[in-house]
């Protein structure tokens, strides 16, 4: 996972370097200076010509928790940070809760109940807003001034939904669930000790996956629906051309979805191995 | 389903072929202003009507189904084959080649796709001229979606090369270019149509994504994401549901194209 992120690292920190307009200075633009300050000025930013001196300066400075400051905001990224992360960590959470609860409640509803209309509706829902981008959910939740975060959900659910429903539906035709059910045994008892134990490990590993979609969908919910977080911030950055900022951004999380990740890897292991 | 699946490829053709039709068909070019007819309602020669600057809606759906639906496919197809050619050499090649590519491959999947796509995007110029911005756009799409399909076809060539066919190639002495070209490739050719039929949709709506937040197709060319920015005018929402006209066709074809690859899996 560190090699991963240095590598990342190294990939953001190179695309900084050699985007068009590194080291200009929009000072260099007023026509007061004398030539000689211009020169100060190139010289200030020659530091980090070299790439590899780039990104061990760009390393060091991490290492003390200092990622730079905004070259459109003027503000500290770590503040920035500061300040919109909660913001985001709500609107994702609340949407992973969201489009968990719908996704696997309903493909838990479609598999369990047998009747062929729940499935039905529940996958024609998932299918509609399956083809329906997060920008446009927003932008129609702007309209109808309905709560944007739950628009995270909406991204989240349809993808739960048909996951969820293909593994337990598959778990449901395995042999010692037929034997539980000829037993006699309650439908709650056969999904919670028979059909939930079998898909566990997959499901963990498309939790990971899903705390990405739901960063994803957090841009455009966040810039549409004017919340403040760090999907907003990485818009502005992108539009101001902020390149320090937004590849502190993706690097953060993509640190988050790694760690995500890696902890549905680990919850997901004991599960794996149980089934050996 | 079988109907369903015929019936979605022909509403795939009907819309490909009026969006290539669009000279035709279309009562004015993409960006001619009718200024005596701003925010017009639909009228028997504006059929959707027009938008605030005079431009009728019904061409620009035409020129932008256009945009959307023929670049879309470029961009899965450069996807697929950067697909082919990098998973297919580390799954054929196997040992420290692999490693290195699944490694990228991991970088590139844990970085959300629109976070790396706006890095990417900030990273080049953003005041470009329109035809600039969908060459961009669409490149964009294309050059950084084929890690996913990267990954199931480096699994598929690596399932391939401790295969009896190539074994038996190599045993009748081909190797090389020959062994690639005439063994390995035809073998991977279902994976790689599946991964091309799945990127489309998948491009379709990022591009959707991008154009509304202004980082994807500029005004004046018209695509599918730029024609959903009209929603923003939400205080017209109850008078002009013609302005949904977009999100419906939109909606229909990545439907269609759901539907249509479920075909493409049971072939693949």
């Amino acid at each position: 996972m560190l090699a991963v992120l240095m590598l990342g690292g190294l990939l953001g920190a190179t695309l900084v370097r050699l985007a068009p307009g590194y080291g200009t200075d929009e000072e260099e633009l007023d026509s007061r200076l004398s030539q000689q300050s211009i020169e100060a000025l190139r010289k200030a930013q020659d530091r980090d010509e070299n790439l590899a001196r780039f990104y061990a300066h760009y390393l060091a400075r991490l290492a003390r928790g200092d990622l730079g400051e905004s070259r459109t905001l003027h503000e500290p990224v770590r503040q920035l940070l500061a300040e919109r992360f909660p913001e985001t960590l709500k609107s994702v959470g609340l949407g992973l809760a969201l489009g968990w609860a719908a996704g696997l409640g309903l493909a838990i509803m479609a598999v369990m109940s047998r009747r062929g209309i729940a499935d039905l509706a529940a996958g024609l829902a998932a299918s509609v807003l399956l083809c329906i981008p997060a920008a446009v959910l927003a932008l129609l939740f702007v309209i109808v001034q309905a709560p944007g975060r739950l628009v995270i959900g909406l991204i989240v659910f349809p993808n739960i939904f048909y996951y969820a429903r293909n593994l337990l539906a598959r778990a449901a035709t395995m042999p010692h669930v037929l034997t539980a059910r000829a037993k006699g045994l309650g439908s709650l008892r056969v999904l919670l000790r028979h059909i939930l134990p079998v898909a566990a490990p997959q499901l963990l590993a498309l939790a990971g996956v899903s705390v990405s979609l739901a960063f994803t969908a957090a841009i455009p919910v966040e810039v549409l629906c004017d919340l403040p977080g760090i999907g907003q911030l990485a818009w502005k950055a992108a539009m101001g051309r902020d390149l320090a900022l937004l590849v502190n951004l993706t690097m953060i999380v993509t640190l988050i979805t790694l760690v995500a990740n890696s902890a549905a890897d680990l919850a997901a292991r004991p599960e794996r191995m149980g089934e050996a | 389903m079988k109907w369903a699946r015929r019936a979605a490829m022909v509403f795939l053709a009907a819309v490909f072929a009026a969006s290539l039709l669009a000279n035709y068909l279309a009562p004015a070019s993409y960006a001619h202003q009718f200024r005596e007819l701003p925010d017009a309602p639909p009228s028997s020669q504006h059929w959707l009507g027009t938008d605030d600057l005079g431009r009728d809606r019904y061409s620009r759906l035409l020129y932008g189904t256009r945009v959307s639906l023929l670049l879309a496919p470029a961009a899965a197809l450069l996807s697929s084959l950067l697909a082919a050619a990098i998973g297919g050499a580390a799954g054929f090649l196997g040992g420290w080649v692999e490693r290195c590519v699944m490694a990228a491959t991991d970088l590139v999947l844990s970085l959300p796709w629109l976070f790396l796509l706006i890095t990417v995007r900030a990273l080049l110029p953003l005041n470009v001229p329109p035809i600039a911005s969908v060459a961009i756009t669409f490149a964009l799409l294309g050059c950084l979606g084929w890690a996913a399909a990267a990954r199931v076809v480096c699994a598929d060539a690596r399932a391939l090369r401790g295969s009896g066919v190539i074994l038996l190639a190599r045993a009748s002495g081909s190797g090389g270019l020959r062994l690639l070209c005439r063994h390995v490739v035809p073998n991977l050719k279902p994976v790689l149509l599946a991964q091309f039929w799945i990127s489309i949709p998948v491009f379709i709506l990022t591009e959707a994504n991008l154009s509304i937040l202004g980082l994807g197709v500029a005004e004046p060319l018209p695509s599918w994401g730029s024609l959903l920015r009209e929603l923003e005018n939400f205080s017209t929402f109850s008078a002009q549901p013609w302005l949904f006209a977009p999100l419906i066709l939109l909606v229909a074809t990545v439907s269609c194209f759901h539907l249509a690859l479920a075909k493409r899996e049971d072939w693949a």
